[in-house]
């Protein structure tokens, strides 16, 4: 796809758009041409009329004959309920019966004492004492910094959607994998529920699944079962045709052949899947309680209302913390080998859970005497929060100036000028350049796919809103990448601070974004560069990540070969490893593409003008057809990006011959 | 909580003669400020006390009326005239929602400064001081206009014509969400830097920091609709916000299934000076919502009585 002018192609095009942009106001003035900047309004498609429409018929009239489509949400509703409210009983609230406040308490709940034992008993049944260890004391930390009660209320619908986004994407996957027209129909699928912000269909979510902790689980599975899904279509792919073989052998039916045969040997990949629905699940605990998860997002949300920092920093670490527990108990499950059964009687046999049980049923039977084994101590609770207040407090008086400084500078000399380029170009050229530049890197059907999906957010009226989305989306990515490569370069060559490095950005990644939103609007105002810092400590990690995994596994021979030949370690660099890492790194500016778009939303809170916004307003207003509308403009803009640096990543492999 | 609810048990056989309304739980919406979550846990109490069984539920300020037209959620007991006026109306329209009166408190909604800023602009806080000062409040990015922070675009409010129609030389920037309104307010008291932004009460800022909203021409409905009313003749909206009650609103069902219980929300009346009393100890002493609540019903067992029907 190399055309003969790379060079002049790319110029001419960038050259005649700035010039279009820099010049469209006096254009269209001498033209007479509104048309030519806006959209015109009566060409504009009544997509929002018709998916309210469509909504109001789903919610109200929707009908199988014998029950309507509302029953069928509402039974999956009662369904999913019944683990979840056993689960809240057994973690935090003890089982009791009658209604409401009649209720009459039949058993208490598990101790904290008991969790803890538990986890510590799961971390070591995952690998050996040090992961047990870890694991309890992630647990432990909950309870000393006394945020056990909101904890065990996210880890009930955390071990809610973890199942059922798990085994939902590995039937589906199954599914993908026997029969490949179902695995094209479901991809498109799988992209928007991935790229489209979680805000965008809450509503609809709502009106079908009532309010309450059910609707806010739904919203998590449909957020975290897509990567499951394409892991395990990947993983069975990859059974290597003689397992297969030995099964069909060995006279496996098809049913025997799938889960006697594929999805065992599949399974360490599977695991990855699954834990990548944990951490998407933990992801969503922030916006699921927007509409009633309540746990810790909660209380993160509360705490930055009445702007206590401390409280929401505590809040947002005590996530990370159980993110933490969570990610490496199940790595370790994920890479976990059968290991030789112990013999003996059933207390030798099952060492961890003859001790679990003891500890529940001692725990249990102290806890009716001793209140602080039932549940931790509130006069021992830690909390840090004054000093997070003070701090921020000190920060802001002592160093406001030299942010501001900075601030004004960036603003002056980036923001505003990339917003007037984006902000200037028409609309129909803009749809035009698109599809040239995608046709360009991954050939005329990329091309045809990006001006169509540019058509659909212009068609909407959305275009000067999805402008400012992209220049938002842009200048922060390119920041991003400026800070992330060369963090990652450094993690690549010193182990030593790569850990650090590596440990900081997976923390970033853990932490709501909602704890950091509010310092930066502290220390930086309501506006677009607010925006900008906190999209930029949100999508660093994906860069960073990716190019310190992209020059570690540039192969040893190379460097070998370079070294012989008398490289220094700067030519090393430039000339051996950063162009055989270029694929991992352009697919790492991608991830930081899909994260800063992701994350885009989010600053809608803050304050931004963009996309984002249109789909918060939408929520707000608990209007559907907008939301929904406004959601797939900016899973196109996302879906674009992605399959162009794609096309690019997948080029530079064939370059150089990987 | 359990023993309340021990207690609301025993009345409840205490009064058999009680067991008109049903026993099903009565679910009141939770949203996430603290002055609603006191008025809601405070009718709460109130409600258990009066033998009834009461369920809190999380949902959000707007997206709830969709609950309580289906009757999935019942009682909402903080709806804004100023921010839920257009919700409401759309709600009663259907039939499916009811009004259950004023809940006694009055919101305010206007620009507000800090104490400080009083030196820096004499004349405040008659809004024609703006007029002379509007550099006072400028920032880099907005000079030598004056930076206004306005609230969230979603609560509406007409401040760019305000400014447009007073000849304020401003620039309205919007926050986000009110977490980020408040967050600049604090970064900028803790500063003492200039600042003029959408402040509304009840709410703890006002309690918290030294300041005062501006004094506008006073609202009347006209000035917004009849562009020769008020001191611009050729604008509209050349006037304050208006100030209203704040509302409780209810699923119609619940009249029906509760008539008593009904009865006892509408006669929830509480003071703007009560409520910000509560507000602040729960948001800038650190008190939990629970603890405020019981320790106002403890002091004031009359007031709340005399709503209760039996």
């Amino acid at each position: 796809m190399r055309g003969r002018w790379p060079l002049a192609f790319w110029l001419g095009l960038f050259g005649l758009t700035w010039l279009l942009s820099a010049f469209s106001f006096q254009l269209s003035k001498t033209l007479d041409a509104r048309w030519l900047l806006k959209y015109p309004k009566q060409w504009e498609l009544p997509l929002e009329g018709a998916i309210k429409s469509f909504l109001d018929w789903l919610v109200e009239d929707a009908n199988f004959g014998l029950f309507t489509f509302r029953d069928l949400t509402r039974a999956i509703a009662a369904v999913v309920e019944m683990p979840y409210q056993i689960l809240r009983d057994l973690l935090i609230e003890g089982f009791s019966s009658g209604i409401g406040d009649a209720a009459v308490q039949i058993a208490p709940s598990l101790s904290w004492i008991a969790v803890i034992t538990c986890a510590t008993a799961i971390g070591h049944y995952a690998r050996d004492w040090k992961l047990g260890a870890l694991v309890g004391g992630c647990f432990l930390y909950l309870a000393v910094f006394g945020q056990w009660e909101s904890a065990m209320i996210t880890l009930s619908s955390v071990l809610v959607a973890v199942p059922i986004g798990a085994v939902g994407g590995l039937l589906l996957g199954i599914a993908a994998y026997r029969t490949p027209w179902f695995d094209r129909m479901m991809r498109p699928f799988l992209d928007l529920m991935q790229t489209v912000p979680v805000f965008a269909y809450l509503v609809p979510i709502l009106i079908l699944f009532g309010f309450g902790p059910v609707a806010a689980l739904v919203a998590t599975v449909i957020y975290a079962m897509p990567p499951m899904v394409r892991i395990t279509v990947l993983a069975l792919r990859g059974v290597p045709e003689e397992v297969i073989e030995a099964g069909r052998m060995a006279g496996c039916t098809r049913r025997q052949l799938m889960w006697k045969v594929l999805v065992p040997s599949a399974t360490p990949s599977l695991m990855v899947g699954v834990n990548q629905v944990i951490m998407l699940t933990l992801n969503m605990v922030i916006i699921a309680s927007m509409i009633g998860a309540g746990g810790l997002g909660f209380d993160v949300l509360a705490a930055l209302r009445r702007l206590d920092i401390g409280g929401g920093i505590e809040a947002g670490l005590a996530i990370v913390v159980m993110a933490i527990a969570l990610d490496r108990a199940s790595q370790a499950f994920a890479e976990r080998s059968q290991r030789a059964r112990l013999s003996g009687n059933l207390v030798r046999r099952h060492p961890w859970s003859t001790t679990v049980f003891v500890v529940i049923a001692a725990t249990l039977a102290l806890g009716l005497v001793l209140p602080g084994v039932q549940s931790y101590p509130d006069r021992l609770t830690l909390t840090t929060g004054p000093f997070w207040g003070e701090a921020m407090k000190w920060i802001n008086v002592n160093f406001f100036d030299t942010f501001e400084a900075i601030k004004v500078v960036i603003l002056n000399w980036l923001l505003l000028p990339v917003k007037k380029f984006f902000g200037g170009i028409p609309w129909a050229w803009g749809i035009l350049v698109m599809g040239l530049i995608a046709g360009r890197i991954g050939g005329w059907k990329l091309g045809l796919l990006a001006a169509l999906l540019m058509g659909f957010i212009a068609a909407t009226g959305l275009w000067p809103k999805a402008m400012v989305t992209i220049y938002l989306c842009g200048v922060s990515v390119l920041i991003a990448t400026l800070i992330g490569i060369p963090l990652g370069i450094w993690a690549a060559e010193r182990p030593g601070a790569g850990r650090v490095i590596l440990g900081l950005m997976d923390t970033l990644q853990t932490l709501p974004s909602f704890v950091y939103l509010i310092p930066v609007v502290m220390l930086f105002r309501v506006g677009d560069f607010s925006a900008m810092v906190a999209v930029v400590l949100y999508a660093l990690a994906p860069a960073v990540r990716y190019a310190a995994h992209g020059l570690r596994s540039v192969p040893e021979a190379l460097i070998e070969a370079g070294t012989m030949s008398g490289c220094t370690r700067s030519q090393l660099l430039w000339r051996i490893k950063l162009p055989m890492a270029a694929p991992h790194l352009l697919l790492g500016l991608n991830q930081t593409i899909m994260l800063a778009l992701s994350m885009l939303v989010i600053t809608a809170l803050v304050g931004t003008r963009d996309l984002g916004q249109e789909v918060y307003i939408a929520l707000a207003k608990a209007q559907a057809g907008p939301g929904v509308v406004a959601g797939l403009s900016v899973a196109f803009i996302a879906i674009v990006a992605d399959r162009i640096f794609n096309a690019l990543a997948e080029g530079q492999k064939r370059r150089l011959g990987l | 909580m359990k023993y309340i609810s021990v207690a609301a048990a025993a009345l409840m056989t205490a009064f058999p003669a009680v067991a008109q309304d049903s026993s099903d739980p009565i679910k009141l919406t939770l949203h996430d400020w603290s002055g609603q979550l006191i008025t809601t846990t405070l009718m709460g109490e109130v409600l258990k006390q009066a033998g009834h069984n009461v369920e809190y539920v999380q949902a959000d300020y707007i997206a709830q009326f969709a609950g309580l037209k289906t009757g999935d959620l019942h009682v909402a007991m903080e709806i804004w005239e100023t921010t839920g006026r257009e919700a409401m109306d759309e709600a009663f329209a259907t039939g499916n929602v009811i009004n259950l009166g004023e809940t006694g408190m009055q919101a305010i909604e206007e620009w507000w400064y800090p104490a400080y800023m009083a030196d820096r602009c004499p004349g405040l806080p008659n809004w024609e001081a703006l007029k002379d000062c509007a550099d006072a409040f400028a920032t880099p990015e907005t000079a030598p206009m004056g930076r206004y922070l306005g609230g969230p675009v979603t609560w509406g409010g007409f401040d760019e014509e305000r400014v447009e129609a007073l000849e304020l030389d401003f620039e309205v920037v919007h926050a986000g969400t009110d977490a980020a309104l408040f967050a600049e307010l604090e970064a900028a008291y803790q500063r003492q830097d200039p600042i003029i932004l959408w402040i509304y009460s009840p709410h703890w800022a006002p309690a918290k920091y030294e300041g005062q909203y501006v004094e506008f021409p006073p609202y009347s409905p006209e000035c917004y609709s009849d562009p020769s009313v008020g001191v611009n003749p050729n604008a509209a909206y050349d006037c304050g916000k208006p100030r209203g009650p704040i509302w409780k609103v209810a699923y119609k069902g619940v009249a029906e299934k509760w008539p008593n219980a009904t009865k006892t929300i509408e006669n929830f009346h509480i003071t703007n000076d009560e409520m910000g009393k509560m507000v602040a100890e729960v948001d800038l002493n650190g008190k939990s919502v629970e603890e405020t609540v019981a320790a106002w019903m403890d002091a004031n067992k009359d007031t709340w009585s005399a709503w209760i029907v039996k």
